[in-house]
């Protein structure tokens, strides 16, 4: 098969576009990327005279640090654009801005959005390639496989395994896309939330739905936490943050129910106190925490190499 | 009368002989006999103490008189903390005892309200000291009562909140009220509405109608009552939330919440006996002790309650036992604080349906039993044997005339004043111990 055929997208706007063959391939190919990155010398000339552009309109430490790195060990030009510096704080429209920088030919667009679908707007109105960074309460592909890379990793494949997504999953691109790859590739999926913060229709996804976190947790083999918005915790979505820590904050004691080898997830920035208990966030034989963002960069330099092979090829003849 | 403090001794055994004994949950009426030992009903039936009665156990003869569970009232207002010169737990708790009542549960608009862990220990604590019967306090759905931050109902139903209402005032913001019935599912807990549209209530003190207008009163339209729960019902679809309408008293209400029910969802109500023995022509010449929250209405919604108590659709009766002070009851109707007192008249007033020929005694003493205590998922107001040895012996026929100033609560403020009543508790229990006996 050529390669091609084995990721067929212009852009990776979210996981519901994908098969289960066409993440299983990416999560090979960053495998490489994995054995790659530890090594003293780390770059390649994948993208080789490539431009990546990254465009965030929301803040991100380790996400845009990730694609930048990921971008730069694959040999592109990148640039960053923060909102805080560029022509949309002066109310440019978001396709004046898609069509701005189309014109500089950029190759790849990697783009953050605090709304739901701005990216899918984004990506009619540019020639290159798209990746999805997180748009509102919609998706973030990029953060679901590399959970994903991070699980097969310490547990195998991942068919088979049950996994519960924990917390604020109404508000959670995280949970929507990991609810979607984690179904593709066979694992049962749990969701653990009070009924506020738990979106309406949820389980057409194919999961299962607890508001009893002690019976949600109950033989699993993964934990995913997600983060709890400050302002989500003064008695609108829920009453407050110590009676969240009490019912859905993990910790040991309600770790101990899940199984004695469970891994602990989070996407991070963590709430220390808030979802999850310090001394299981640091737990160094359970809390994959920091796995999780080292193998980020290298689920990014997969997704790079792959929407670079369908882009126009370069004539390095000329 | 002073009140007198509660026995926390172990109790003992008592025989209950010559009873006659109803229990709505087997449905039994039956002559025979009543054992409790220590806090639980030990055994009953009719074929019990065939052989007389064992050495060393205390003996009632009940003369041929009911002994039932004792009643239930699930709205109380006991004002404490907060206004202990209108009402306090122990002077509640021993109107409550006088009057056949067992348990109750107490509101949450107290001072300072009812809205954390602490305060329902605090209500508990003191229940545990003064208390003559089985307080459970109900925390509010919103801190402050002010109906925009929800309460921490899981914390407060671990630390034994009965359920959740605003009492006193409504949830009016349905993104509020929509999130409160979202969340107190994750602990199955019950959201008790006081329904009414303020907006429409507007300054108004009885029920709008020919009389208020004959008065002179601004009127309360009976859609101020229906318009929240009709909303309510559809955010239970939404939800899938408990919901109870608490002092139900309007027929298109009452209309919604049968129609709810057929639609399968989990919505229940209660009713107070105010509202259905009296209508909206007791307010008279301007009596304030006629004056509550929701009002008496018209005749066609007093005989609307009694229906959707045959039919099934009013779940319980609770009294709304609202003490209040003189002084908030002695000025112009307008300005006159909202609520009567009925834990001592509970029982002979909702006995008027039983002597009216409109409900079985079986069927009336189930609203004020086992309804509620399902409803509240109690183990009481049964009689089963195991069960708490909660009971009250009553006469339905004795004939008495109602006098405030004999009256154990704290406050006066009732509309049956001087009103002949027919059926009085003559004995009450609480867990095993004698807390009443009508005649010394």
């Amino acid at each position: 098969m050529p390669p091609a055929a084995l990721f067929a997208h212009q852009h990776l706007l979210g996981i519901e576009q994908l098969s289960a063959a066409e993440i299983e391939h990416m999560l090979d190919l960053a495998e490489g990327y994995v054995a790659l990155n530890r090594h003293a010398h780390k770059k390649s000339d994948v993208l080789k005279g490539r431009s990546l552009i990254l465009l965030f309109f929301e803040t991100s430490t380790r996400t845009r640090t990730s694609f930048e790195l990921a971008g730069k060990r694959l040999g592109a030009d990148t640039i960053n654009i923060s909102v805080q510096m560029s022509a949309i704080k002066k109310g440019e429209t978001l396709i004046d801005t898609a069509m701005t920088l189309n014109a500089m030919h950029p190759d790849v667009l990697a783009v953050r959005h605090p709304e739901a679908g701005a990216v899918n707007l984004l990506a009619r109105h540019v020639n290159c390639a798209v990746i999805n960074a997180g748009d509102g309460s919609h998706e973030h592909p990029t953060q679901a496989l590399l959970d994903a890379l991070t699980i097969r990793r310490r547990r195998g494949p991942i068919a088979g395994l049950t996994v519960a997504i924990c917390g604020d999953i109404l508000h959670s691109r995280v949970a929507r896309s990991n609810m979607l790859l984690l179904k593709k590739l066979g694992a049962r999926v749990r969701l653990i939330a009070p009924p506020t913060l738990l979106p309406t229709a949820v389980e057409t996804f194919g999961v299962e739905v607890f508001h009893d976190m002690r019976k949600g947790l109950a033989g699993v083999d993964i934990i995913m936490m997600l983060r709890l918005q400050q302002e989500r915790m003064a008695g609108t979505f829920v009453p407050s943050q110590r009676e969240y820590f009490h019912f859905y904050g993990l910790d040991e004691e309600k770790l101990a129910l899940a199984k004695p080898d469970a891994l602990i997830m989070h996407p991070g920035p963590m709430n220390r106190g808030v979802e999850i208990d310090s001394v299981v966030a640091d737990d160094i034989t359970r809390s994959v925490i920091l796995d999780q963002v080292e193998l980020g960069v290298a689920v990014r330099q997969a997704c790079l190499e792959v929407l670079a092979r369908n882009l126009p090829a370069l004539d390095h003849n000329r | 009368m002073p009140t007198p403090k509660p026995d926390r001794s172990p109790p003992g055994r008592t025989a209950f002989i010559n009873a006659r004994l109803i229990d709505p949950e087997s449905r039994l009426d039956a002559r025979g006999a009543l054992l409790t030992d220590g806090k639980i009903i030990a055994d009953f039936g009719p074929a019990l103490f065939n052989n007389g009665v064992p050495e060393g156990v205390e003996t009632v003869d009940c003369g041929g008189q009911i002994l039932c569970p004792g009643l239930i009232d699930m709205h109380v207002h006991l004002r404490e903390p907060g206004h202990e010169h209108k009402e306090t737990i122990a002077t509640g708790s021993y109107s409550a005892a006088v009057g056949g009542v067992t348990t109750l549960a107490c509101m949450p608009n107290t001072k300072p309200v009812i809205d954390d862990v602490a305060l329902v220990e605090f209500v508990q604590r003191r229940a545990r000291e003064t208390s003559l019967v089985k307080v459970y306090p109900f925390a509010a759905i919103t801190r402050g009562l002010a109906g925009k931050e929800m309460t921490e109902m899981g914390m407060l139903a671990e630390a034994g909140a009965l359920a959740f209402t605003d009492d006193g005032m409504p949830v009016a913001d349905s993104l509020v009220m929509r999130r409160a019935l979202s969340y107190a599912r994750a602990f199955d807990m019950m959201v008790s509405q006081h329904a009414e549209d303020l907006s429409l209530t507007g300054c108004g003190c009885m029920a709008e109608g020919e009389i208020a207008t004959r008065l002179g009163l601004p009127g309360i339209p009976d859609v101020s009552e229906a318009i929240v729960v009709e909303r309510d019902i559809r955010l239970v679809e939404l939800t899938g939330g408990r919901y109870h309408v608490a002092h139900i008293s309007t027929a298109l209400a009452i209309d919604a919440v049968r129609q709810g029910k057929k639609r399968g969802l989990n919505v229940s109500c209660e009713a107070a006996p105010h509202h259905f023995v009296l209508n909206d022509a007791a307010v008279g010449d301007y009596r304030t002790f006629a004056k509550m929250a929701p009002p008496l209405r018209s005749e066609a919604n007093r005989l609307a309650v009694i229906e959707g108590l045959k039919d099934g659709t009013i779940d319980a009766i609770a009294t709304d036992h609202a003490p209040h002070d003189q002084e908030s009851k002695r000025v112009p109707m307008e300005r006159a604080a909202n609520g009567v007192v009925g834990l001592e008249t509970m029982l002979p007033i909702s006995l008027e349906l039983y002597h009216a020929g409109l409900l079985g005694l079986i069927d009336l003493l189930g609203l004020m039993t086992l309804r509620p205590a399902d409803l509240l998922k109690l183990p009481q107001g049964r009689l089963r044997k195991g069960a708490p040895a909660d009971l009250v012996l009553f006469d339905p026929e004795r004939a008495w005339t109602v006098d405030a100033k004999q009256f154990r609560s704290k406050s006066k403020n009732s509309p049956f004043d001087g009103r002949t009543v027919t059926g009085r508790a003559l004995l009450t229990m609480v867990d095993g111990r004698i807390v009443h006996r009508l005649d010394g």
